[in-house]
């Protein structure tokens, strides 16, 4: 079964035409990857999946429940990790509980328990401008991932990090990923990132922007360190660079 | 203690040697006689003046500080309502705005005497005329607060499932708190004054109208140790309300800050 599908999404504004018949499914525990040249509607279409905006025409499906237009239902995570400066990390953290209704000591309570899982040990009483990047990105997921322990969308979450930081939370990633399973939906303009992350790879092409092929990565995950620089991702980035 | 003394030496010498060299001049000038005593009385005299009273002093500041309380409250209770609602509803930001930016046009001590005329010689005139003076501070603070939230920020919440009490509450309320305290600041200072101003043209009790009273008894020396006693009470409502902003913003004054 499919945990989120999108199904013909088409959006335009004005004149233009952003986005045409985009089709896209996410599998329990999956990481998906959309990969696209920037102006290609990603973020758009990241808009209509949260809810924020309507499409023209088409659906979102949430374990088969159609939530076309609701918020509430998946959140997001941008470049931007958006902590809110006023708020302790572990009160970033558990402001979707609060949202939710749940008293302010249990939703700290929840949120804490968290913190060893996504490697926040002891920041939980810092103020986010105390903490790294990396750091506030990942409590930045946390917060998408107490939100929802459903699906999770990711804008382009890594993009303003450094590379070798960037390397370190891909890592954190897919090992935080093998833990918790969360089906996630990723934005990315890097391809490498892209072959490296993801289950499959959606391609999407611009102006208009509609799904150009669709690549499945071989268990990405079991090949190790190496695998950036091996044959079988070379093969990968060729084709991926042919399509686009 | 010392240390923090010490401190606040090192950093504010400048001004505290210009001020204490000022001081020498004008009591230098009042000592050879350059300037009669009854047109400009010497600093000591004005401190051995607010020393001799300082028990009645104590008893008209406490009048005008309540003045100045209730004032500051009400003007910014109402100003907090007047943002909230300027934020929420467009078309009462564009009808109110400029409504807002005239009336703070209107020199203060012209309708004073208007007010006493309409709400007697007791506190209503006089509150009025501080609510009158700290609503505009406070209201455009805040206000600039609410607008400037980031909307990224909003989007996320909105994505999150949350109501609008819930996006002013976690959002708007803390991102508008630097600037409702630069308002408070202001408006702290602007409603001792307002205070003064509208004892000056009539009641009972209150720094305004002992001042009065002290001008036309020519005591010019008594007159300078209310003044230095007003500017002392406006200083000390700005440091409180530094404290109570340090205290409402624990997040601002970490020293790792960048």
């Amino acid at each position: 079964m499919n945990k989120l599908e999108v199904r013909g999404v088409s959006k335009r504004f004005a004149d233009k035409q952003v986005l045409e018949n985009i089709s896209i499914t996410l599998k329990e525990g999956e990481l998906v990857c959309l990969l696209g040249v920037s102006g290609a509607g990603k973020s758009t279409l990241f808009n209509i999946i949260s809810g924020l905006s309507l499409p023209d025409s088409g659906q979102v499906l949430l374990d088969g429940e159609d939530i076309t237009g609701k918020t509430g239902r998946i959140s997001y995570m941008l470049q931007k990790d958006l902590l809110l400066p006023y708020r302790t990390i572990v009160d970033n953290a558990a402001l979707p509980l609060l949202l939710r209704g749940v008293s302010k000591q249990e939703a700290r309570a929840q949120a804490a328990a968290h913190f060893a899982d996504f490697g926040l040990e002891g920041t939980e009483k810092q103020w986010p401008h105390q903490l790294s990047g990396g750091m506030r990105q990942r409590a930045a997921l946390l917060r998408t991932y107490l939100f929802s322990q459903n699906v999770a969308l990711l804008d382009e979450p890594f993009s303003a990090l450094d590379t070798l930081t960037k390397t370190a939370m891909h890592e954190w990633y897919l090992d935080v990923m093998e833990r918790i399973r969360l089906s996630t939906l990723f934005i990315t303009h890097d391809i490498d990132e892209a072959i490296l992350l993801s289950d499959r790879i959606y391609l999407l092409t611009g102006q208009p922007g509609r799904i150009a092929g669709e690549i499945v990565i071989d268990n990405p995950r079991k090949q190790g360190k190496d695998f950036p620089l091996s044959p079988e991702f070379l093969h990968y980035k060729r084709r991926i660079m042919e399509l686009l | 203690m010392t240390g923090k003394l010490q401190n606040i030496i090192r950093h504010n010498w400048p001004a505290l040697v210009l001020t204490a060299g000022l001081l020498l001049v004008w009591e230098a000038v009042c000592v050879t006689g350059l300037v009669p005593a009854y047109m400009l009385p010497a600093p000591t005299d004005i401190v051995l003046a607010l020393i001799t009273d300082f028990p009645e002093l104590c008893g008209h500041a406490a009048v005008t500080l309540q003045e100045a309380a209730y004032g500051l409250i009400l003007g910014t209770a109402l100003g907090f309502i007047c943002a909230v609602g300027m934020d929420a509803f467009e078309w009462l930001y564009r009808a109110l705005y400029p409504i807002l930016v005239i009336t703070q046009t209107i020199p203060t001590v012209a309708i004073a005497p208007l007010l006493v005329l309409w709400f007697g010689y007791e506190m209503a005139p006089k509150i009025i005329l501080i609510v009158l003076v700290t609503f505009f501070p406070m209201a455009v603070g805040m206000l600039e607060g609410f607008r400037g939230v980031d909307h990224d920020s909003v989007a996320l919440l909105r994505s999150m499932g949350a109501s609008r009490q819930q996006i002013f509450r976690y959002i708007k309320c803390p991102a508008a708190l630097p600037q409702f305290f630069s308002g408070l600041r202001i408006a702290a200072a602007y409603s001792v004054v307002g205070a003064v101003i509208s004892e000056w043209l009539g009641g009972f009790q209150g720094l305004g109208v002992y001042m009065t009273r002290v001008r036309k008894a020519y005591a010019f020396d008594k007159m300078f140790a209310v003044i230095l006693l007003i500017s002392a009470i406006s200083l000390l409502l700005m440091a409180l309300v530094d404290m109570l902003q340090t205290k409402c913003m624990p997040y601002a004054r970490d020293p790792e800050e960048t």
